[in-house]
């Protein structure tokens, strides 16, 4: 496969969160605000393309019946690895996304990834495919960031353009509009997906 | 009186799915029909349970005395799958009908990402033994709850006419979104 399709195919075509519906709990949990958007996106782009990158190395020598078993500890072991580099260098972060990074270990995304993928392709194609889904991960936290921020504090990036001394409508920066925005944005890519 | 602060806390206040946005993927993924969500229920009412014990008498008990508290991930993540192969090994020699009922719903458990979270939510808490084990019981009841209003309204949105682009998962995040919001009206019961 070309690789510059194996890359792209994670933001629209093969979105795993648009498209195939997975890591739905991060997603929901830290797109309160743009910003925990790129934090967690980016730390769960490092996870996969790792990931990605061990378990493709490693998939002659890991043998067929134990190989799920062997897959979370590979995939464990760099998410302790990011738990523990966000919680020393950027700490506030760490805060606000919490119990969400040691979760990056159960994500669907990441699994499925090393399953579906890395398990059966080459080294290279692997850590591409790993990071383009990740940052396809990153852009649809991202973009659903800005929508519920836009939306529920009147700012993008922590930057508001509405009277500073008013509110947006909290109701999307709390947990329905989560949902409800998650919602809608999936229908309307889909339409656009139908489309083109 | 602190154990039912505890309970409204979890199943109502603070309930995992729609508040705390944990074990998304089943609450979607089988809620399509009634009596699946009640099997897939029971099924995290008892792993979640059996799992926070567990992993918590492994933190205090091994972890902790060899100082290896930062391994807390890698651990619980194999206990917890190690667990779950378990208990399906064990009710398929000495339940084969519970079996029958829960089996399908073991497997999916392992990357349900609530089980994990609130073995990890109760250590972060500096919940005691008998705290973790009221916490978790009443977390997989509240997720339970959820589940099961959630596979009722989805039961009846099916016979709805729904409009071609929000059909499936877009109608159904909506819905949750509604089910969430009606939820918040019990915010503020416990601070």
């Amino acid at each position: 496969m070309n690789q510059w399709s194996n890359f792209t195919k994670g933001f629209i075509k093969e979105s795993p969160i648009f498209v195939l519906v997975l890591g739905m709990c991060p997603t929901l949990g830290v797109s309160s605000a743009a910003i925990n958007g790129v934090g967690m996106g980016l730390a769960t782009t490092f996870v996969l393309a790792m990931s990605n990158l061990f378990i493709s190395a490693l998939k002659d020598f890991i043998p067929d019946k134990v190989r799920i078993p062997a897959f979370i500890v590979v995939i464990a072991s760099f998410v302790t690895m990011v738990d523990l580099v966000m919680a020393a260098y950027v700490p506030a972060l760490h805060k606000t996304l919490g119990i969400f990074i040691p979760l990056i270990v159960v994500n669907c995304i990441v699994l499925g990834r090393a399953e579906a993928f890395a398990s059966r392709n080459s080294v290279i194609s692997s850590l591409v495919d790993g990071l383009g889904m990740g940052l396809g991960f990153t852009f649809a936290l991202v973009l659903l960031g800005c929508i519920r921020e836009a939306l529920g504090s009147g700012s993008i990036f922590g930057y508001k353009f509405i009277n500073p001394t008013s509110d947006g409508i909290l109701v999307f920066v709390l947990a329905p509009g989560a949902f409800i925005t998650l919602g809608f944005l999936i229908a309307f890519i889909n339409r656009f997906r139908k489309t083109s | 009186m602190e154990y039912i602060l505890i309970i409204v806390s979890a199943i109502l206040v603070n309930n995992i799915v729609l508040t705390q946005f944990l074990g998304i993927c089943p609450f979607l993924g089988v809620s399509n029909k009634l009596s699946t969500a009640v099997g897939m229920s029971a099924a995290v009412v008892f792993v979640m349970t059996l799992a926070t014990i567990v992993t918590f008498l492994i933190f205090q008990y091994i972890l902790v005395p060899l100082q290896i508290a930062f391994l807390q991930t890698i651990a619980y993540i194999l206990v917890i799958a190690a667990l779950v192969q378990m208990v399906e090994i064990i009710l398929k020699k000495i339940s084969p009908s519970l079996y029958q009922a829960l089996g399908i719903f073991l497997p999916l458990i392992t990357t349900n990402c609530a089980v994990l979270g609130v073995a990890i939510l109760v250590i972060q808490k500096d919940f005691n033994l008998v705290e973790s084990v009221v916490y978790a019981i009443a977390t997989a009841l509240g997720f339970g709850l959820a589940l099961i209003i959630f596979s009722g309204l989805r039961e009846q949105i099916e016979l709805n006419q729904v409009p071609k682009g929000m059909r499936g998962t877009p109608i159904a995040l909506v819905t949750a979104g509604l089910l969430s919001l009606a939820f918040m009206g019990f915010s503020g019961i416990v601070k």
